[in-house]
């Protein structure tokens, strides 16, 4: 897989370069030049917002679709939780599993149990003491891509520790291969997914390992099969069998750190905020904060943007959902903690540092570039207007310096310039003028 | 004349704006990032360039921080008009520190600032005048840092 694969793509002949794209991206990933979007791939971290902001719907995420997957000669549907919270409210996780197995998957498996043997993971993780501090979630990879963009002296504090999907998906695959005598590679698993960031996980996964998942598609693709199948299933009556346990809040803020069960984990939620708290983690401060859950939509995974449900209803239905069956685990925590002791979750490995490209590779010359780039910025209008393709003037001044754009690319700048050969050629003009007349009246 | 080859900028620092507190220090790390500073050294800087103003926050009116990057090295000065130290050596002391009881509730004052800076830094320097204000100067080497880098 490529090393520079990202998870969203432009349409070129969709784009008409109306910005949208470019005002919301929280790294300044996006340039318009030529009426066209384009992404700086060192810089993009997947986090999907412009495949949210786009009007002409011409950012689309890199998924797969349903026909990816004939080459298998089983499916296992692995959905995101989200997805149990994109349909009535009395539509419960077993209706939803059977009804995926209803629309063309040979099984579903269930991702809220591991995430609640994850939660119990990370209590013991967080028991030992010679880790950095504070941890941070890895669970949601446009964070760990945004560590890896600009925060690389952070990446030692993720944790290391699978993911509930991965761990899914290992399992499902397990079972099927002793259940039907099936190879690892005749089974497919498929994740649901609620935004275009995890497919990034999946097939360019940050530690270089192997994932058992082999694609993603969106949830709101099979939203409508699914709601039409759903009409023909009797719910099941027996509730023995209903998924259950804390991991059914995992999908939103807070859902992770409230099931560690400790005073010092937080739980952030939103770009920019975390970007802040990055910021103060770099400067050296909250080393007494264990555990940081972090996600780059402002509402969690439930807020992601290929799911369909409002994610502020759907919340609702999470802690309705919590509450009747939350408190009941769905395996006894004795045998997670064995599992932990044999390493079932661990992550071996280091997540490289990618950080977005210095103005240059020589130390000397960046300097030079950065006092060019200030003296640049300071002819500019410094209103972030956008009219010149870049999403600020400071990014505009450091295109300027990298030679990706001109400085009279600017209209402020192109204005100046144009008065001041007007008042030139005008100087020019009357100067000649005056001669004509005085050549005029000698003769 | 000669052609001057580093980058230096300045930024205000305001006593007791708690709000701004960190930004000069998130400003420096953003040039550092961009001039393709080993993350490392940001690291360091980073560090001691919070604790420097976070100082000027907790007890001085106002500072100007200046930064100045040569391939060389790292050197930020942070002058205030404050209320001065009074024992210098004993402000150096790991713990020791005059803060308020409402700064130690806000997580502040723990005396870690300036032996923080000096952990962190190659070289200090600390000047001060008391009811006038302190200067604080320290130095984070580059060149050394590159060396000990190719050794390992």
């Amino acid at each position: 897989m490529q090393d520079d694969f990202r998870s969203i793509k432009i349409e070129k002949e969709k784009c008409q370069g109306r910005m949208a794209c470019l005002r919301v991206c929280p790294t300044q990933a996006i340039r318009v030049r030529h009426k066209k979007a384009t992404i700086l791939k060192d810089r993009c971290i997947d986090c999907g917002e412009c495949v949210r902001a786009c009007p002409n719907k011409a950012i689309l995420p890199q998924t797969s679709s349903f026909s990816d997957f004939s080459k298998f000669k089983y499916t296992v549907a692995i959905p995101s939780p989200d997805l149990y919270y994109q349909f009535g409210k009395d539509v419960l996780p077993s209706t939803i599993l059977a009804g995926l197995k209803k629309i063309g998957f040979n099984d579903a498996h269930d991702v809220a149990c591991p995430s609640e043997a994850v939660s119990i993971a990370l209590q013991e993780l967080l028991d030992s003491n010679d880790l950095p501090r504070p941890l941070i979630s890895p669970f949601c990879p446009a964070i760990v891509r945004l560590l890896q963009v600009r925060y690389p002296n952070l990446l030692d504090n993720l944790v290391p520790i699978e993911s509930p999907m991965e761990i899914a998906a290992r399992e499902a695959k397990r079972e099927k291969m002793e259940e039907l005598g099936l190879k690892e590679n005749e089974i497919g698993a498929i994740y649901l997914t609620p935004c275009p960031a995890k497919t990034v996980a999946i097939k360019n996964p940050p530690r270089k390992k192997h994932s058992f998942i082999d694609g993603a598609i969106p949830i709101s693709e099979i939203y409508p099969t699914l709601l039409q199948a759903l009409t023909h299933i009797t719910p099941e009556s027996e509730h023995e069998k209903q998924v259950r346990g804390i991991g059914l809040g995992w999908p939103i803020v807070g859902g992770q750190a409230s099931s560690l069960k400790r005073e010092d984990c937080l739980a952030i939620a939103g770009i920019n905020d975390v970007i802040r708290i990055f910021e103060e983690i770099e400067n050296g401060k909250l080393k007494d904060i264990r555990y940081i859950e972090c996600h780059t939509c402002p509402t969690a995974c439930v807020g992601g943007s290929l799911n369909v449900e409002n994610p502020y209803i759907a919340r609702g239905k999470v802690l309705r959902l919590l509450e009747k069956y939350g408190s009941k685990p769905c395996q006894p925590r004795e045998k997670i903690r064995e599992l932990y002791q044999k390493k079932y979750f661990s992550l071996p490995g280091k997540i490289p540092a990618s950080p977005a490209e210095p103005l240059d590779d020589d130390i000397q010359v960046a300097i030079n570039k950065m006092k060019k780039k200030q003296e640049v910025y300071n002819l500019l209008p410094k209103i972030d207007c956008g009219a010149c393709g870049a999403p600020t003037c400071m990014t505009f001044a450091e295109d300027v310096v990298k030679g990706n754009a001109a400085a009279d690319d600017c209209v402020f700048v192109a204005i100046k310039k144009f008065e001041s050969i007007s008042s030139d050629l005008l100087e020019t003009i009357l100067k000649h003028s005056r001669k004509v007349r005085h050549n005029e009246n000698l003769s | 004349m000669r052609m001057d080859k580093s980058y230096s900028q300045s930024f205000e620092i305001t006593g007791n704006n708690f709000v701004d507190a960190g930004k000069a220090a998130t400003e420096v790390k953003m040039i550092l990032k961009q001039i393709g500073i080993n993350s490392d050294i940001i690291r360091r800087v980073a560090i001691a360039s919070y604790e420097a103003e976070m100082n000027v926050v907790m007890y001085a009116k106002r500072a100007s921080m200046n930064i100045e990057i040569s391939q060389e090295k790292i050197k930020i000065v942070v002058a205030d008009e404050g209320p001065g130290i009074q024992n210098i050596e004993l402000a150096m002391k790991e713990g020791y520190s005059t803060a308020t009881t409402e700064m130690r509730e806000m997580g502040f004052g723990a005396g870690m600032g300036l032996p923080n800076i000096k952990r962190n830094a190659d070289h200090l320097k600390i000047e001060s005048e008391v009811g006038k204000g302190t200067k604080v100067e320290f130095v984070i080497e580059l060149i050394k840092h590159r060396a000990e880098s190719i050794e390992q």
